[in-house]
């Protein structure tokens, strides 16, 4: 134990709930060892909201269970409330609620028993109750559900339901673990109404992970994480404030906004380009002026400058901090401290995909291409219970077409019938014009699908997993040998060849599936959920390598609950419960449910159409 | 450890909720043990009865007829005649009959004298049974003879010395009477060690363990709240057990309930706590459902004694059951249900018990930490 103490909360006071001095955590791990908080010192304030952002593996989880005593640091400490966790952690825990990643509910418990279970728990004395189960039920629009057993709910309801339980014995110190992932955003926006009230008017303290950066500006402070380590404390104007004059929208209609992102991205100085709204959104390095620079690469485009976002302040800080992965992905301008992003996350990708089976072509206009998929009233019950409604909808070859909703929406099961994993219930299916009831095999040798979570064999290595799919793919001799050097060499995987992908970063294991699902150059490529748990920057590599493939004339399927990514689809359908709620262009959705508001996002769409249902 | 009682009866409360509505649960705590009772009880006989016997009388006169008769009177064995021993060859060949025997040609001579012998041919695959048929068939063929003595002599006394065997414990030698009670170990062990294991690593898997562990809970609080519950739900288990036992397979049960009340608490807390050690490292449903039955419930079928005697273990088989807990527990079943209260064993197993299952849950209580790793 350290002799002395110094700055002790006494002399903090009331002013910081939490403070955490020179905190360390390692984790050991097959042989390596993780530092999974490194030398962390921050105070988080009393009676507000404190966000902590940061990429995957940035230490947020790790330092919240280390608030609530589940974790004993390495080194450092660390009070709550004045109070020394290492020392007093049942005090505590006593003064806060915690809702995990998962929510922490018991499935095969109702709604009500969860409630008296966590109540009992918590020491909520009988009398109380009543009155506040009333105002929590209240509150979240729980009370018409209180008999059905918690795995019954809704992924929007779970969430609701957990962070009420957390929520029972009115609790000083609130902290959430990324409580908004794969949730609807219509329940994201009620939980954060919940937040907002208990802060307000319980004076709560509450700090909430997030993978979701648009709510970082919600909080009054934003603590930004990465490998362990702070990179800046502020509040959410100060980092947005640190990279204002520096964003802006570039709209070209003539060009297709992927194609307009393609050659802004080349441009020097662009350090983050995103497809947004109806057009490209940069950020650009300080005082440069994109107006000047642009028509050089695109003459017809119109560049007007927008607000800086947390997103932009995030992606600039992290990529100052982000270790090269191979030196020439990294590019120095002298004189300027920020580097350029890795090539590939910044939109620059020199790739042939060639796509085995598909006949090369320019890119025409969609209406000229004939579907490859086609859907006519697809249904699939389980039991009683209809987890996908008469669906229907067709793709065009080198589309990319998009399953958007939440958790349960329906969208991987629609995905496993497509794919032939899952028989339909009912309904016609047509995939790379193959009935998939009758060819089911013909028709996969023409598609790739890339599950969720990744399906990677984690004891493999990165080429003995590419080894295993290119087999499974029926390739042999030369043919398997090209293959397997062409993932290795579009992909960056080469310097991690010999790495086991249980120890490959996510974005990289994400590159790896990628990989493993184009081993056979298939004309379909089926993601379910691909960009999900995956930090901002890895996303947009990710979309950028989708970009060039469905410009080669792969078509591709994907499934994702990030209503931003929406952006990137040519086309769209947004399912709720089984049903297709609305089908279109990205910007005729737009048009159609939102049609007097500026610069509307996908999200607002989403709202708007499951509030219209509701009403 | 301090354990509040309002928060240890929402963690009951909670476990029996769960286990009342999980199919698994139930599944393991009642319908395995019913299963394996009826396996036992009525499917699994080690015993040789009416075994099918090939005869080759290659004179048949008044006495190989006597003697067949002899044989058909022994519920033990079937006999079958054949007309010569190459048919007989052919039936055992086939498995038809699993033992011949061959009354030569002088048969009836020689027996009329003083020296006649029969000829026993006996499929020696399953060694357990050729040596069970092998002693039934020589104990018939002395009874034969000593009634003969008897019938001709009017005196065995001519015969000399003859073993008169009684079967003590269990003399109606029902293999039954001794594998249900050892049964009630094993069906203990899936649920105290198996069951605990399995729910304890899936709140873990479901992140519920977290929660908890948020909440002023204390760890005495966690672990009490699991051992109460499948504590009652395996006497349960072994109640059902009993009543099956006694009432639907009629096996004899001799010695007093509160006895087997006493063993089977003490056997139920250390399997608990076996549970209990496992779920501290294994924090998947899987591992730890593989590690309980490899570290557990195989241990409790095989080296427990329940079906294999220990006895005729090689010793370091035999030194490893000493570790194995179901071995006194099956010990304290068997003379229990079969002999009565035979206090020496009895003490000296429940010793052992006690030892074990301090031991285990000693452990579990100096390892289980309210911490996450």
């Amino acid at each position: 134990m350290p002799s002395s103490r110094p700055d002790r909360a006494s002399d903090e006071g009331p002013s910081c709930a939490v403070s955490a001095r020179r905190l360390n955590k390692t984790f050991i791990a097959g042989g390596r060892s993780i530092k999974a908080v490194d030398d962390l010192s921050v105070d988080i304030k009393p009676r507000a909201i404190t966000g902590l952002v940061g990429p995957d593996g940035a230490g947020k989880t790790t330092f919240m269970r280390m608030i609530l005593g589940l974790l004993a640091p390495d080194g450092g400490e660390i009070t709550v409330f004045g109070r020394d966790v290492a020392d007093d952690s049942g005090e505590v825990q006593a003064n806060a609620g915690y809702m995990p990643q998962r929510f922490g509910l018991y499935e095969d418990l109702s709604v009500l028993e969860n409630m008296e279970l966590y109540g009992d728990l918590k020491g909520l004395s009988r009398d109380m109750r009543k009155a506040r189960y009333e105002g929590l039920f209240k509150m979240s629009g729980l009370a018409p559900f209180t008999l059905r057993l918690a795995g019954r709910l809704s992924g929007g309801m779970k969430q609701k339901l957990g962070l009420i339980c957390t929520l029972l014995s009115s609790p000083r110190l609130l902290v959430l673990d990324e409580p908004t992932v794969g949730v609807d955003p219509l329940s994201r926006r009620e939980l954060w109404a919940i937040v907002d009230h208990m802060v307000e008017r319980e004076e709560m303290t509450v700090i909430l992970s997030t993978a979701y950066l648009d709510e970082a500006e919600r909080c009054s402070d934003v603590i930004l994480m990465h490998e362990g380590r702070l990179i800046r404390q502020a509040g959410p104007k100060d980092f947005t404030d640190m990279v204002a004059g520096q964003s802006f929208m570039v709209t070209a209609p003539s060009l297709g906004k992927r194609a307009l992102r393609q050659r802004l991205s080349g441009v020097k100085g662009v350090i983050d380009s995103t497809i947004q709204a109806d057009g490209v959104r940069l950020v650009v390095q300080k005082g440069m002026d994109p107006a000047a620079s642009v028509p050089g690469v695109c003459p017809q485009a119109s560049v007007s400058p927008v607000p800086a976002r947390f997103e932009d302040a995030f992606v600039f800080l992290v990529r100052q901090k982000e270790t090269p992965v191979s030196a020439d992905s990294m590019t120095h301008d002298a004189g300027f401290d920020v580097p350029a992003a890795s090539n590939a996350a910044n939109g620059v990708i020199e790739v042939d995909i060639p796509a085995a089976g598909c006949q090369p072509e320019g890119t025409p206009a969609l209406d000229d291409l004939h579907d490859v998929i086609v859907v006519k009233g697809l249904e699939r019950w389980f039991g009683g219970f209809c987890a996908v409604k008469k669906v229907s909808f067709s793709v065009k070859k080198g589309e990319i077409f998009g399953l958007l909703g939440a958790n349960g929406a329906g969208k991987s099961t629609t995905f496993r019938m497509l794919c032939g994993l899952l028989p339909p219930s009912g309904g016609h299916l047509e995939v790379a014009a193959e009935d998939l009831r009758n060819a089911p095999a013909r028709a996969r040798a023409k598609i790739g699908y890339m599950a969720q979570k990744f399906s990677l064999y984690v004891n493999l290595t990165v080429a003995q997993n590419l080894e295993f799919f290119a087999g499974a793919y029926n390739l042999k001799g030369i043919q398997k040998k090209e293959r397997i050097d062409w993932a290795l060499r579009e992909f960056e995987l080469e310097p991690y060849k010999d790495t086991t992908s249980n120890d490959l970063p996510l974005g990289y294991k994400q590159r790896l599936a990628l990989a493993a699902a184009l081993m056979h150059g298939p004309q379909i490529l089926f993601l379910d959920e691909p960009t999900s748990g995956v930090d901002p920057i890895a996303r947009r590599e990710f979309w950028t390598r989708i970009n060039v493939l469905a410009e080669s004339g792969v078509t591709v399927l994907v499934t994702t609950h990030f209503m931003e990514e929406a952006e990137y689809c040519d086309r769209l359908v947004i399912m709720a419960q089984g049903e297709v709620l609305a089908m279109g262009v990205p910007d005729e959705l737009k048009a159609r449910y939102l049609p007097d508001v500026p610069h509307v996002t996908m999200e607002d769409v989403f709202i708007s159409i499951l509030e219209g249902r509701g009403a | 450890m301090r354990i509040d009682h309002a928060r240890l009866f929402a963690l009951i409360k909670k476990e029996t909720l769960q286990i009342i509505r999980d199919p698994s649960s139930i599944a393991i705590a009642i319908g395995l043990p019913v299963v394996l009772l009826f396996i036992f009880g009525y499917g699994v006989s080690l015993d040789a009865k009416h075994v099918p016997v090939g005869v080759v009388a290659d004179n048949p006169g008044a006495e190989t007829a006597d003697f067949v008769s002899g044989l058909r009177q022994s519920e033990y064995f079937e006999p079958i005649g054949f007309g010569s021993m190459a048919e007989a060859q052919e039936a055992l060949m086939k498995g038809d009959v699993n033992s011949v025997i061959w009354m030569k040609s002088d048969f009836g001579r020689k027996i009329r004298g003083n020296g006649a012998s029969i000829g026993v041919f006996v499929n020696g695959v399953d060694a357990n049974t050729a040596r069970l048929i092998e002693g039934y068939l020589t104990g018939v063929w002395g009874q034969w003879l000593k009634r003969r003595a008897v019938m001709s002599f009017g005196t065995d006394a001519g015969q000399g010395a003859v073993l008169e065997s009684r079967i003590w414990f269990n003399p109606d030698v029902r293999s039954r009477n001794y594998l249900v009670p050892g049964l009630i170990a094993v069906i203990m062990t899936l649920t105290g060690a198996l069951l605990t294991a399995m729910v304890v690593a899936r709140e873990w898997e479901r992140g519920t363990m977290e929660a908890l562990m948020s909440t002023p809970v204390t760890i005495g609080e966690i672990l009490a709240g699991k051992v109460i519950p499948y504590f009652v739900l395996g006497m349960g288990g072994m109640g059902l057990s009993v009543v099956m036992a006694v009432y639907l397979f009629n096996v004899p049960f001799h010695g007093s309930y509160i006895v087997l009340f006493i063993a089977s608490s003490l056997y139920l807390l250390a399997a608990l706590g076996m549970g209990l050690l496992i779920s501290t490292f294994a924090r998947s449903q899987f591992v730890a459902g593989q590690v309980a039955i490899i570290a557990t419930y195989l241990p409790a079928f095989i080296l427990s004694g329940f079906i294999f005697d220990i006895r005729s273990m090689p010793l370091p088989i035999r030194i490893l059951t000493h570790v194995i807990p179901a071995r006194y527990f099956v010990s304290i079943l068997q003379t229990v249900f079969s002999a009565g209260d035979v206090y020496p064993v009895i003490l000296s197993n429940t010793m052992a018990l006690i030892v074990i299952a301090s031991f285990f849950m000693g452990i579990v209580a100096i390892k289980s930490k309210k911490r996450l790793r």
